[in-house]
């Protein structure tokens, strides 16, 4: 049957738009920024040189300059954001997981109708906008928010206690935001799981605890990294939670990219900490696209 | 099939729910106070969602993001269904593994390098082809990209289970294979697109980083008339914009979700009864 359909020129019809419109939109990109990254910066629009000239004897000259990754090592703001940003995402992704593993296993195990109303309660939040939600945290946990209401009227505490501008409302905000992306992909690979492989092992006298960890983790692994590869990648490029939520201190690589830009102007040494960055996400990126393109063949 | 429950497991559950809501429901009930102070409640009120509608700047950018919310969901619905044909159906071609990788690569590209290479490329096409001006047309480009990689996995899924052996039934009968899929297949994934159109729309009218970067002068989204005023501090009248927005997009989901199920169990039955039915 479908070797019917391949070989017909007419499918090209249907693979191009969304291949070349991908191409020229979203990859092609990546050249420009790698190409803008070696060159330098300069008072005229755009703001930057051209790193290939005519020489005055009309041969065309490149002039690659290192300057922009040089600086990245010299400027320690850099590598701080960055080491700042991953060990920020790890700890996020790792709360989601501890978080997100027992509510998932929860909601696979309801009853098909209450599955249906759980899954949508999880997932309601990641329709509504994400920018509202960090804002709506926000409320939560300011200096007179609700939280510390709370806890002023129970006399648990005796002054409100700090948590906007610090690395705990960053935590906070991450967890909060991420978390039904945990949810989902745990609970796709636990509600596929086999009970009667669970059953077989209590029938060899397997207490519960050792089933689970011998025979349901195993087989959620690809969930757990399907959900944490959803929540560690984005969490290390996070914006709008360190600048919303954050203080001067909470440094991620996303704010000093959006301070370079904004702020400095400087879209060289901007285009060159988006190309360390990839690179540095070049591995989570690859292990998230290898599972997600297996698990699409099957 | 009913089960133990364990009360850790109920507590962990009931717990992630409520970290979940609680902030979304504090923030619609501070809508409606009256004082303009975060921490006294001054008695109810609906002052704010009546001076949202005077605040010319916010109904302006408002505007802009249902345009573009609208085109570029639209837009990707298209690009996201023909690749999804292309990557379910075509076994092989030149290009699928390309196809496949830069269709779930949007998906988990942190959005501060998507949005930054891409205005270095639309920089460098304006000055090459005079093309595009920033503004409306490349923010819909930037939106259409991330938007058509969610297109693509939804409606990809949707395809894969789809049965094809009506499909092929119709092409039996005479049909060509653009006719059969217009006519078999494509009711069929009808609630995969209606559902990927939503969720773009809402990505699309949520979108901050993106359009930030490639937006130009006069171009301001919603979202980024939002972040501005919130970087200021709290204003009450964001919280009933913040509810409004909440509840509007919250209710659409909920009505989608319900109309879709029962279409979906409408379309079973219908196949039961066919297949049940008396033959000749």
């Amino acid at each position: 049957m479908t070797t019917k359909i391949t070989g017909h020129p007419g499918r090209w019809l249907i693979i191009l738009p969304p291949l070349l419109f991908l191409l020229v939109f979203f990859l092609i990109p990546f050249a420009f920024a790698l190409k803008i990254s070696f060159a330098e910066v300069a008072a005229r629009v755009p703001p930057f040189t051209d790193i290939l000239t005519h020489s005055p004897d009309h041969h065309l000259q490149l002039t690659l300059s290192p300057a922009n990754y040089l600086y990245l090592f010299t400027d320690e703001v850099y590598g701080y954001a960055y080491l700042y940003s991953l060990r920020t995402a790890f700890f996020s992704t790792l709360i989601c997981l501890a978080l997100g593993y027992p509510m998932a296993y929860a909601i696979a195990r309801a009853s098909k109708s209450t599955q249906n109303i759980l899954l949508l309660i999880i997932i309601l939040p990641f329709w509504t906008s994400f920018l509202l939600r960090v804002y709506a945290l926000e409320g939560i946990i300011r200096d007179n928010g609700l939280l510390n209401t709370v806890l002023l009227h129970l006399g648990l505490i005796h002054q409100p206690f700090q948590i906007m501008r610090t690395s705990l409302a960053v935590y906070l905000g991450i967890i909060y935001s991420y978390l039904p992306f945990m949810v989902l992909p745990l609970f796709a690979t636990l509600e596929k799981l086999d009970h009667t492989l669970l059953e077989a092992a209590a029938d060899l006298g397997s207490p519960p605890w050792r089933s689970f960890i011998d025979v349901t983790l195993p087989l959620s692994l690809p969930g757990v990294i399907a959900g944490s590869m959803l929540v560690f990648i984005p969490a290390v490029g996070e914006f709008v939670i360190p600048s919303l939520l954050g203080g001067p201190d909470n440094l991620m690589i996303g704010r000093v990219l959006w301070d370079e830009f904004f702020g400095n102007h400087d879209w060289p040494v901007a285009s060159a900490v988006a190309i360390a960055f990839l690179l540095l996400l070049a591995v989570p990126i690859a292990v998230y696209q290898y599972y997600n393109v297996k698990q699409q063949e099957t | 099939m009913e089960r133990r429950y364990s009360p850790l497991l109920l507590t962990i559950l009931c717990f992630g729910i409520a970290v979940l809501y609680i902030p979304i429901v504090t923030l619609i009930a501070y809508s409606f106070n009256a004082s303009p102070l975060v921490n006294v409640w001054g008695g109810f009120s609906t002052m704010w969602y009546t001076q949202l509608i005077h605040n010319r700047q916010l109904l302006q950018a408002a505007l802009l993001s249902l345009e573009v919310a609208v085109t570029a969901s639209t837009v990707a619905v298209v690009l996201g269904t023909l690749a999804a044909i292309a990557l379910v159906r075509f076994v092989k071609f030149r290009g699928r593994l390309l196809l496949a990788g830069m269709v779930n690569a949007p998906l988990v590209m942190p959005e501060i390098i998507t949005g930054i290479t891409q205005l270095l490329l639309f920089v460098s096409m304006l000055q090459m082809f005079a093309w595009p001006h920033r503004g409306f047309t490349t923010i819909v480009i930037s939106h259409v990209v991330f938007c058509t990689a969610y297109a693509t996995i939804t409606i990809q899924s949707r395809l894969q289970s789809a049965d094809r052996s009506l499909e092929e039934a119709a092409m039996d009968l005479g049909s060509g294979p653009a006719r059969a899929f217009i006519e078999v297949t494509l009711p069929i994934i009808a609630p995969a697109l209606l559902s990927s159109w939503l969720l773009n729309f809402t990505l699309s009218l949520d979108d901050l980083v993106i359009s930030s970067f490639v937006s130009g002068p006069g171009a301001s989204t919603l979202p980024m008339v939002i972040y501005s005023k919130v970087k200021l501090g709290v204003s009450p009248d964001i919280n009933a914009l913040a509810s409004l927005i909440i509840c509007g997009v919250g209710a659409c989901v909920i009505l989608a979700g319900y109309l879709m199920r029962r279409a979906e169990k409408q379309r079973e039955l219908e196949m039961r009864s066919a297949d049940h039915g008396p033959v000749g």
